[in-house]
């Protein structure tokens, strides 16, 4: 849902970073802030326990110029991917306008990624959306790592509608970029159609 | 009022009306800084000393802290709790909910109370539920009708790739 300001001519759109406890998440935003120019950036927002696990939610503000003559700006954020953090993760699904799936690409996380999705399902599903409609992306991330599912098995496995997805590394920054682009790519797609 | 998918849209005339609002009730309410949240964490206006504020982290801690309580308050059998208030050493938040869907925040010191804030905040909330009202019924007449001329049907892909140039 995004809010589109007829007075002050700005839209903004809110994506939603999704997957397992220590998929990733926090670091693409990380490194999101970290190559954005000062001026097309707020500050960084981290809800997180003392051992830097989300604990509620990363926020990153970002205002990527304009599309029209409208301001276009993306509010970024994480959810805790702890399992037992679900009802946060409700909470902060509401008013999605895009999501992407960061799944840990290291065999011993497979299990962990395929129920994180199938959570992402449910909880989209409560709120009336359904993942095969709305924009939504899907990241490999860690991909850096010796011991990762090949990605052909965890294409198969987490990304069965096709949609764009991305082998990244978050921590040197790879794919990152192209992840949060395709999805915001997405969602003016998804304006475009639906008009306002 | 609007489901999931629809687009939350705010007219120049409303807008207009919104603000008039909340600057007469900065005025009546002695307070510092008011402003409106959509329960989604986007800012929808600021008045009064704003200049030092984080506004964007503001309205997105804001929605946060709703969303919570109102995940607390279904838990022990509440809809939701409409007003919080946080006591500062200097400064104090009011946080309302107005027409079920937007969040107004007050910002208030020792010139004004609490009493005061909620009074005039309760006064306030109702010309903003009217006017919030009206922006559903227009939003939903524009859809209906076709004829929202989309500035966004037009986009382009070079439009978007532009963005990230
Ligand atoms: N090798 C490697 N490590 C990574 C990569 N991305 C993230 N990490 C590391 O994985 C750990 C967890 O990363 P976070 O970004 O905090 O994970 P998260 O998904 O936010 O975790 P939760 O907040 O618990 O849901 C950190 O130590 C990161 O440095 C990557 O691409 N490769
Ligand atoms: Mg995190």
């Amino acid at each position: 849902m995004s809010f589109i300001n007829y007075a002050s001519r700005e839209i903004n759109c809110k994506i939603v970073y999704y997957g397992p406890g220590l998929c990733g998440k926090t670091t693409n935003l990380q490194y999101v802030y970290q190559k954005t120019d000062p001026d097309a950036k707020g500050k960084m927002i981290s809800l997180a326990t003392e051992t830097e696990r989300t604990l509620f939610f990363d926020f990153l503000p970002l205002a990527l110029g304009e599309i029209r003559g409208f301001k276009t700006r993306f509010h970024l954020y994480t959810v805790p991917g702890q399992v037992f953090y679900d009802a946060s993760r409700k909470l902060i699904l509401k008013g999605v306008d895009g999501v992407v799936f960061v799944a840990d690409s290291q065999e011993e996380r497979l299990d962990a990624n395929i129920e994180s999705l199938e959570n992402l399902k449910i909880n989209l599903e409560e709120q009336g959306y359904d993942l095969e409609k709305i924009p939504f992306v899907v990241q490999y991330n860690k991909c850096d790592l010796p011991n990762i599912t090949p990605i052909e098995e965890l294409r198969k496995l987490l990304n069965p509608g096709n949609v764009p997805d991305y082998e990244a590394c978050a921590t040197t920054g790879e794919g990152v970029f192209e992840t949060l682009k395709a999805v915001a790519k997405l969602i003016l797609i998804d304006l475009k159609k639906g008009g306002a | 009022m609007l489901g999931p998918q629809s687009n939350f849209v705010m007219y120049d005339e409303e807008f207009k009306r919104i603000n008039t609002v909340i600057e007469k009730l900065l005025r009546e309410a002695n307070s510092k800084v008011i402003f409106l949240v959509d329960k989604n964490g986007q800012l929808i206006t600021a008045v009064g000393e704003t200049e030092h504020l984080d506004t964007t982290s503001l309205a997105s801690l804001t929605a946060g802290n709703i969303a919570a309580t109102g995940g607390l308050a279904k838990l022990i059998g509440e809809k939701e709790f409409s007003i919080l208030f946080h006591e500062g050493e200097k400064d104090n938040l009011h946080i309302s909910i107005v027409a079920s869907r937007v969040i107004l925040v007050v910002i208030f010191d020792s010139r004004s109370s609490l009493g005061l804030v909620r009074l005039r905040v309760k006064k306030a909330s109702d010309e903003l539920t009217v006017i919030f009202q009206d922006l559903a019924k227009k939003a939903e007449e524009m859809e209906k009708g076709g004829n929202a001329q989309s500035p966004f049907a037009e986009i382009t892909d070079d439009d978007i790739d532009n963005l990230f140039s």
